[in-house]
């Protein structure tokens, strides 16, 4: 099926997304020319690119490329030895972690990062911190503001669990639940965020077909209902093929290709660093 | 068939979040409200007073506070001896130069000293973790210690055991020599229930969500826009608020005379740290049990080996340490979330009674 | 001004005006650095092999010193002292070994695969458990351990330098020689510094992981032994030899907790830098700054350099 559809928007028609009601708008964040070092080893050299608001951008590559590590760059876990990140109208040369959440940058994370002794319900409401404002006072009493706030957040929690199906999980703490449904409820977490742009690091690692339709579902109905931007690392080209409207493929830490999934595809770079090239 | 929560709907998001949804617990607290309310403050005695409900108590209450520090934002402390102290000699300072001062604010005062400092030794939590924060707290342990012995100015340039004045707490003699068991016993109670409701309050919030994110994985934490190092100080600062007011009420009810370097050693530390960790990491109930089981378990000890077998005090004492320490691998490997887990796992299996399943 | 003068002049006059009692002080505090570097090595032995931070080490000490004592006193008078010292040593040694099989089966084997804050924890009960067991087997009065260690003062030059102070740098030097053999040269030394990388790896090359352990912590009471026999020698078998060897904690946040170098100068500071603070800086904090010198100093350090003097910088990774 992935095959068949491969081949009717190939070629230099127009895209097939013609019936696509969504609006892909200016860049919302770039990077230009960022490096990172760990002592000796360079995880990322003088890679620059930008995304789109309310496009799904993914990035690629062979293990160890520095995929990850753009995902920790883009939302301020690492810092750059050079380079820039563009954001929200402003330049910086690092992110900080809290500017990055608190202006709409959510994320999932490779090896799943829950709060394992929480319950779903809590991991969710934990994304919604950043919007609970009421002070300490308030919140020994449990009473006012923080009871009022608690129970709004809570009633927009209660919207993302029933759109990622999730409800019967609601009281499990997360460290007993299954993989395939720990993801779910990371995305969950991320979701309660309302985020703007939402980096997704491997989101169908490790998943059977089933959870992967499913996971993808989500993606795209993330990204169709909530225009949310999302910027995706997956090792499945069939869904990041279909899923995704632009491509950077790295290697090495360099970017070897950026451009629509066809023309990522075509890139005789890319291929090489895929399927190996013969040196002689 | 008793205990169980079918039928019980809840229909808003303000019922289900209450403190105590099931029919069932709130009989049980209120039946437990009235027993310490109502029938305990008039049987009480000198004995039972001393060396078994008040002990209890002062050590929930501190257990509650380490609990908030290490059960729920996972930040290991052996300092708790060390911050007990601060709070007594932080009340015998403050009622000595304020002899008006009603003793409930002295004691809260002695909290909010003992915050500041909890604080100060908190500071390291941002680049430690682990083992290693818990090194660092044995500074404070063995800093604060010293302190409160080797300068005059803490004990008034007197002797180095401190003893506390008589106060009145609305016209009853709390503490002091010649204090009414059943007084103090509803002042220390007073205080309790007061501080574990607060506590109940901030651990089912966005406080304590804060909290334990940062112990769960403080990475992930920090990427949805909690800040570690003023999470970090705020638990730091519960928790000696917490630690503080016990050592206070330590000092000016419970014991009435102690000196630094015996009431608050470092075994009172490991003592409140076993506390928590055989009555349940992370659960205010737990704080509970383990000070119960921690306080009482000696004296039971004492009745049963000295007085009904015979045996040489000294010798009960080493069976209780091996005891101890043997119960706390034992809940380590068999049931890490201590007695309240335990009280947690009989309710579900009472939710079927009679049935297994 | 006075307390400037106090802190900043006074104690280094001192030091010129008396350098005998400065030498002597220096020496006095690397001997007792000596010790806690004995304590630090049984720490860093099991921390490099299975990454259990071992609290009850201290305690392990006591337990050994008790032991030692307690079967001599129980041997009959008649015996030639070396005899009774060498038959006491070895069954101490037996009960170190069965000590570490117990520690193994108990303790553990059950806890495997948990976090590691949950193992030290687990030692600290096992801290006190072996407190109780030692004082209930052997009784909790302070005992004197003679073993026939040389006991007399020199007299270099002006300069006392205890006999016994020495026997221990000889003892620690040549346990650290042994320990760097048997860690570099030996078949079970490989296998330990391939535990001490991954688990899982050595697992599946055929390790196992339960041999190595039983073989960590006897050597690591081996060590305590050596330290339980130097400290009590010194200052006599007892309770608060538990809590002296909570300086070896500092002592490994100085050094670094996987470096056995470390370990040996990370107690030598210690050591040092408290015997001169206590004794030079006397009328600035009147005394007994030894309980919590070695705790601050580590502290300041966290601060600057958590990963201690010869650990590795710590990455942390999503």
């Amino acid at each position: 099926m992935a095959e068949a559809q491969v081949i009717d928007s190939g070629g230099v028609n127009p895209p097939s997304g013609s019936v696509d009601t969504r609006t892909i708008g200016d860049p919302v964040l770039a990077v230009e020319n960022i490096i990172v070092k760990f002592g000796g080893v360079t995880a990322i050299n003088d890679v620059s690119f930008d995304v789109r608001k309310g496009e799904i951008r993914a990035i690629i590559g062979p293990n160890g490329a520095g995929k990850s590590s753009m995902l920790n760059v883009l939302n301020g876990f690492y810092k750059p030895r050079s380079g820039q990140i563009k954001f929200a109208g402003k330049t910086f040369p690092s992110m900080d972690p809290y500017y990055a959440a608190s202006h709409g940058i959510a994320r999932t994370f490779q090896n799943i990062a829950l709060f394992r002794g929480m319950s779903t319900l809590d991991n969710l409401m934990t994304g919604r911190l950043l919007k609970m404002k009421s002070n300490f006072f308030w919140q020994c009493l449990y009473f006012g503001p923080a009871q009022k706030e608690e129970l709004e957040n809570r009633a927009h929690v209660e919207r993302v669990i029933d759109f990622l199906e999730i409800q019967p999980i609601r009281r499990t703490p997360v460290g007993r639940l299954p993989y395939g449904l720990q993801k779910r409820v990371e995305l969950g977490r991320a979701l309660a965020m309302d985020p703007d742009i939402l980096l997704l690091d491997e989101p169908m690692a490790g998943m059977n077909v089933e959870e992967k339709e499913d996971m993808s579902r989500f993606i795209m109905d993330v990204n169709e209902e909530f225009g949310t931007t999302v910027i995706l690392i997956e090792h499945d080209m069939g869904v990041v093929m279909d899923l995704s409207d632009r491509v950077v493929v790295l290697d090495y830490g360099v970017k070897i290709a950026d451009g629509t999934p066809d023309e990522v595809r075509a890139n005789q770079n890319v291929i090489d660093a895929y399927l190996g090239v013969s040196h002689d | 068939m008793l205990y169980r929560e079918t039928g019980q709907f809840k229909r808003n998001y303000a019922a289900d979040q209450q403190l105590f949804p099931i029919f069932q617990d709130k009989i049980l607290l209120a039946a437990i409200l009235v027993v310490a309310l109502a029938i305990i403050p008039f049987v009480i005695n000198d004995y039972w007073s001393k060396a078994i409900l008040l002990p209890f108590m002062v050590y929930a209450l501190v257990a509650l506070g380490l609990n908030i520090l290490v059960g729920y934002c996972g930040q290991i402390s052996l300092g708790t001896g060390g911050f007990m102290a601060v709070g007594a000699y932080s009340s015998y300072k403050l009622c000595t130069a304020f002899p008006e001062l009603n003793l409930i604010f002295v004691i809260l005062f002695s909290g909010g000293c003992t915050a500041a400092v909890g604080v100060l030794f908190g500071l390291p939590s941002l680049r430690i973790k682990g083992f290693y924060l818990a090194v660092a707290t044995l500074a404070a342990q063995f800093f604060l210690i010293w302190m409160f012995n080797k300068v005059p100015w803490f004990y008034n340039y007197e002797m180095s055991q401190i003893t506390a004045p008589p106060r009145e707490v609305f016209g009853f003699l709390v503490s002091g020599p010649q204090a009414e068991p059943a007084a103090q016993y509803l002042f220390v109670l007073g205080f309790i229930i007061v501080f574990t409701w607060i506590a109940l309050n901030l651990v089912r919030g966005r406080v304590g969500r804060s909290w334990m994110s940062i112990r769960d994985m403080d990475i992930a934490a920090e990427l949805l826009g909690i800040r570690p190092l003023q999470t970090k100080l705020l638990a730091f600062a519960v928790s000696s608020f917490y630690i503080g007011m016990g050592g206070a009420i330590i000092f000016h009810i419970w014991l009435g005379t102690v000196e630094a370097t015996e009431a608050f050693d470092i075994l009172q530390s490991f003592f409140v740290l076993f506390a928590i960790i055989i009555g349940g990491l992370g659960s205010v109930l737990g704080s509970f049990l383990g000070a119960a089981f921690m306080a009482l378990m000696p004296v039971g000890l004492k009745v049963v080996l000295v007085d009904w077998i015979g045996m040489v005090p000294v010798t009960a004492k080493h069976i209780e340490f091996m005891l101890v320490g043997s119960l706390i691998i034992f809940f380590l490997i068999k049931e890490p979330h201590g007695l309240a887990r335990m009280w947690q796992i009989a309710k579900e299996k009472l939710r079927l009674w009679p049935f297994p399943y | 001004m006075e307390l400037i003068y106090a802190v900043l002049v006074q104690p280094f006059v001192d030091m010129y005006l008396d350098p005998l009692i400065f030498i002597e002080t220096v020496i006095k505090g690397l001997m007792a650095g000596v010790l806690y570097s004995l304590v630090a090595l049984g720490f860093v032995l099991i921390f490099k092999a299975s990454g259990v931070f071992n609290f009850a080490q201290g305690v392990m000490a006591l337990f050994a010193a008790l032991t030692l004592t307690g079967i001599m006193e129980y041997m009959p008078d008649g015996l030639p002292k070396w005899l009774t010292v060498i038959v006491a040593l070895g069954a101490t040694v037996v009960i170190m070994i069965l000590l570490a099989v117990i520690i193994e089966r108990v303790v553990l084997r059950p806890l495997v695969n948990q976090e590691l804050i949950i193992l030290f924890m687990a030692t600290l009960g096992l801290s006190y458990v072996l407190e109780g067991a030692g004082d209930l087997m052997w009784g909790s009065d302070v005992k004197v351990l003679d073993i026939g260690l040389p006991t007399d003062i020199w007299d270099i030059g002006g300069v006392y330098v205890e006999q016994l102070d020495v026997t221990a740098a000889i003892a620690a030097g040549s346990l650290v020689a042994v320990l760097a053999i048997f860690f570099t040269k030996t078949r079970i030394g490989r296998a330990l510094r391939a535990v001490a990388d991954d688990h899982q790896a050595a697992l599946s090359v055929g390790i196992s992981l339960q041999q190595i352990w039983v073989i960590v912590w006897s050597v690591a009471g081996i060590v305590a032994l050596v330290a339980g026999i130097m400290w009590g020698s010194k200052s006599g078998v007892q309770f608060s030899l538990s809590l002296i060897a909570l300086k070896a904690l500092p002592v490994l946040i100085l050094g670094g907790f996987t470096s056995i170098p470390g370990a040996i100068i990370g107690g030598l500071i210690i050591g040092l830098g408290e015997k001169v603070v206590e004794v030079f800086w006397y009328s600035v904090h009147g005394g007994a700054v030894e309980n919590w010198f070695a705790f601050m100093l580590a502290l300041a350090f966290l601060m600057f350099r958590p990963q201690g003097l010869f650990g590795d910088k710590i990455i942390e990774r999503v």
